[in-house]
């Protein structure tokens, strides 16, 4: 057993290094959770890696991945938290791409992912709804066939930035009289500027607008745009979900985050002394620190796993739930540290910054605790970390 | 023995509860917070009317004789309702000095202008590097003939957009962070030289930078002995902390009934999640942790007159255990309610908020949990 990486990772890791030094647009670095940020913002990094052909690193290389190992993978990911880079979305890179490649038809393939890997068609996910959360399963919204076209009624909800989606893919239900629920579910992608799709944005805790209900009304769907197979959809929907599990543990933007979290311990200052130097503090800083390393070997073991061969399995709900804790004790962690300067509404200060106004609190509090409003979110969606320990209880515990 | 309340305080209770049932029914705080002023000055006319403003006063001054418990009432039903008007700073804090310290003259022009509601406080404490050291001053007063200048700047003063005058602490001598040297001022916020900078809270009160440019201040504005106000400052804000308390104690009552209903009405795989175990002990610990607050909440109110240390460790048990408290509740109430509980539509992350930012303000956790070992 060996920690170090060869020299071979070590040369890719310089490689990559130099590259986001060079390319990584400068007015985005350290984003944070900036509320000015444009969509154009939100996809200039994956345009410019869809020119490198970086943008889609862990796809099969004849779609356009890059072959690299989970462990070059790992380093990427790496590098890219280190200037705390924003990385492509989620939804058409980890989620819908892979779902096409392996269950879509070649024309499907040849029509969709190439703005997935460009980053010029943006997708997003239209699974929930209103009465189907966790119970994915119960969902109501229907496809119905009428010719070469499917009609598709139904309200979806947490839509995310489908205020800005090209396309989406949605769940929906096309077979009522299936006798599990499961069953009778269909994998279709829509065309999100298709008559009778509504989006309406929904405000969040800390002021933003990221997620979206989605209204479909007698939306008509050539039925081209369904894949794999009808009423098999729940096999692609969960293919997807293990997907979408192994990117969420977040350990590298964690890393970076402490490293922030420690930047800023030694600029407050408690007693005259700095923050950090406080041994409560500290200790609790020490605390997150060894249960990411603990999370950083987990998913190196299961990274290695994969590279011999075996699937995302449900060890990945360890990386999510101990993913997701942690990076939520971050936020609140750097919520403590900045004190008073927490409290202020950043967002009802923004607009009046002309020049000769005083600044209030130090840069680094201004997102404080949007950023820790926000987090909450991370153990609930993605499949809520009780869902998570659920699945840990039948597929590893067997009860 | 005795944890029952008065006739009188049953009274007070019931009223109020009533009148934040009507004025501060989910959608009328929703546009109150919204709107410019952030506040309404007609509530807190109300206020006045009820006699709220005037509990915790003698009655020679014009109150109703009461004391921290009745306090704590009010505050339990302010938490409830999660009211943004500023009891705290005005009838609290400000009222805290002139009574403890105030002189004759001071009392007269001040308390009665509280009771009645027409003079507003807010208490500017806090400096961007003070962290919860009330001592830990770069503000300063100097003597200047009869008067003192104050120069400085105070951070996240809450209510001062709303208030006519501010309690103001500075530094009349010694060294940053000694013991000695701390004098404490009202000043009339229109004085020339304060430069205000507003804004909103992340829940849903209003704010202000405050900066002293060379404001001068007539000697009869230092309230109690120049230099000797740290105990003063120690007294009083230790009272806030138990009023603040009672608030946390009301905000997570209703919180954990929300999320209780809550778990009773949303369905999933066919049952209300309530069946489902795993979120039942969690609301059976948020539940514990509420009772729990709520006992120290009544320590720390009941030792609000004891002496120094008695006085000051039971308040610092009480921030630690309801400030844990409230984290708990605040974020088991989003978790059990799911996506729903990140909206900013829904009651109940507005309550996360509140609890939040308690926390930190008067000293959090850890800084409680030092002052109490240093106590041991
Ligand atoms: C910010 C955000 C972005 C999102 N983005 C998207 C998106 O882009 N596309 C999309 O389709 N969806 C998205 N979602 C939806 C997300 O997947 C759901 O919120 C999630 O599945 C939980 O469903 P729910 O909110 O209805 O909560 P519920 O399912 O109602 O759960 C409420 C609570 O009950 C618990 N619970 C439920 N069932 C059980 C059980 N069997 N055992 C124990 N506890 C249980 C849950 O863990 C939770 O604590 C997003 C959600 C959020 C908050
Ligand atoms: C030191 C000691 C002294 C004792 N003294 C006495 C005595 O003086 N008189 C006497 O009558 N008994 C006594 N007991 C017995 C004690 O009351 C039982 O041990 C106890 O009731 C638990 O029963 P069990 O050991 O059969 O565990 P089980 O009932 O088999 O429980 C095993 C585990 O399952 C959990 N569990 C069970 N049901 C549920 C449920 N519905 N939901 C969630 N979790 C559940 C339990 O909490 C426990 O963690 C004593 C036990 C000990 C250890």
């Amino acid at each position: 057993m060996n920690l170090e990486f060869t020299p071979e990772e070590k040369a890719f890791r310089d490689e990559v290094r130099a590259f986001i030094s060079q390319n990584y647009p400068a007015h985005l670095a350290d984003f944070g959770m900036r509320e000015d940020m444009s969509p154009e913002d939100m996809v200039a990094w994956h345009k410019i890696l869809g020119e490198k052909g970086w943008s889609v690193p862990a796809w099969p290389v004849e779609y356009g991945g890059t072959g690299w190992t989970p462990t070059q993978r790992y380093i990427w990911s790496e590098e890219n938290a280190r200037v705390n880079a924003f990385m492509p979305l989620p939804f058409g890179v980890a989620m819908v791409g892979p779902v096409i490649y392996t269950f879509g038809n070649e024309e499907q393939k040849a029509k969709h992912l190439p703005g997935i890997r460009s980053g010029d068609v943006w997708w997003c996910q239209g699974y929930s709804e209103p009465g189907a959360g966790s119970d994915l399963a119960s969902l109501k919204t229907t496809a119905v066939r009428d010719g070469d076209h499917y009609v598709i009624n139904g309200q979806k909800t947490w839509t995310t930035l489908a205020q800005y989606a090209d396309w989406g893919f949605f769940l929906c239900r096309t077979d009522p009289d299936a006798d599990k629920p499961q069953e009778g579910i269909s994998f279709i992608l829509v065309d999100m500027k298709t008559p009778g799709v509504e989006v309406k944005p929904i405000k969040l805790l800390d002021g933003g607008y990221e997620v979206n209900e989605t209204w479909l009304t007698d939306v008509r769907v050539p039925v081209e745009n369904l894949v794999g197979e009808e009423n098999k959809g729940w096999t692609y929907a969960k293919f997807l979900l293990a997907h979408e599990r192994s990117g969420i543990a977040g350990v590298a933007r964690s890393k970076r985050g402490v490293e922030k979290l420690r930047e800023i311990a030694a600029k407050e200052t408690l007693d005259g002394q700095p923050l950090i130097e406080d041994f409560d503090f500290a200790r609790k800083v020490s605390q997150l620190e060894i249960d990411l390393a603990a999370l950083e070997i987990t998913e190196l073991r299961t990274l290695a796993g994969e590279q011999a061969g075996k699937g995302p399995g449900p060890e990945s709900s360890i990386l999510k739930i101990k993913g997701t804790e942690i990076q939520q004790r971050l936020t609140e962690l750097t919520l403590e540290a900045v004190g008073s300067y927490g409290t202020p509404y950043y967002g009802s200060i923004a607009n009046d910054t002309g020049s000769n106004e005083y600044p209030i609190g130090p840069e680094y509090a201004h997102h404080s605790a949007a950023t820790y409003f926000n987090m909450r979110k991370t153990s609930i969606y993605g499949g809520s970390n009780e869902i998570q320990r659920n699945i840990i209880t039948k597929m590893i515990l067997g009860l | 023995m005795d944890f029952n309340f008065t006739e009188e305080q049953d009274m007070v209770r019931d009223g109020l509860s009533r009148m934040v049932r009507e004025q501060y029914d989910w959608e009328s705080r929703r546009a109150a917070i919204a709107s410019d002023a952030g506040w309404r000055p007609e509530v807190w006319a109300q206020l006045a009317e009820l006699g709220i403003l005037g509990m915790p006063f003698s009655e020679e001054v014009g109150g109703f004789g009461g004391g921290a418990v009745d306090a704590m009432i009010v505050m339990e039903e302010f938490g409830k309702g999660l009211v943004v008007e500023p009891f705290v700073p005005t009838v609290v804090c400000a009222g805290g000095f002139l009574k403890h310290a105030g002189s004759e003259a001071q009392r007269e022009e001040h308390l009665s202008a509280i009771i009645d509601g027409s003079r507003v406080f807010a208490f500017a404490y806090a400096e961007p590097r003070g962290r919860y050291d009330y001592a830990d001053l770069e503000t300063t007063a100097k003597k200047d003939g009869d008067g003192y200048v104050l120069n400085g700047h105070k951070a996240v003063v809450i209510g001062a957009p709303w208030a006519s005058h501010l309690v103001v602490t500075a530094r009349t001598g010694g060294d940053r962070r000694d013991r000695e040297g701390v004098s404490v001022f009202i000043v009339d916020k229109s004085a020339d030289g304060i430069v205000t900078r507003d804004y909103e809270t992340v829940d849903g009160r209003r704010a202000s930078e405050v900066y002293f440019e060379n404001v001068s201040v007539p000697g009869d504005a230092l309230i109690g002995d120049e230099g000797a106000a740290l105990p003063l400052i120690e007294q009083v804000t230790d009272e806030a902390i138990a009023a603040q308390c009672a608030e946390a104690c009301g905000a997570m009552k209703v919180a954990h009934a929300m999320t209780v209903e809550y778990s009773r009405q949303r369905k999933q795989f066919g049952v209300p999640i309530g069946k489902f175990q795993v979120l039942q002990h969690r609301m059976v610990d948020m539940y514990t942790a509420y009772e729990q607050s709520v006992s120290l909440t009544y320590l720390a109110t009941l030792k609000l007159e004891a002496g120094e240390r008695e006085r000051k460790r039971a308040v610092s048990a009480a921030k630690v255990g309801v400030g844990q408290a409230a984290r708990l509740v605040g974020q088991e109430s989003i978790q059990i309610h799911g996506g729903n509980g990140v909206t900013d539509e829904y009651a109940i992350g507005h309550y996360f908020k509140r609890l939040t930012i308690f926390e930190s303000e008067f000293g959090n956790v850890d800084h409680h949990l030092k002052r109490h070992v240093s106590l041991a």
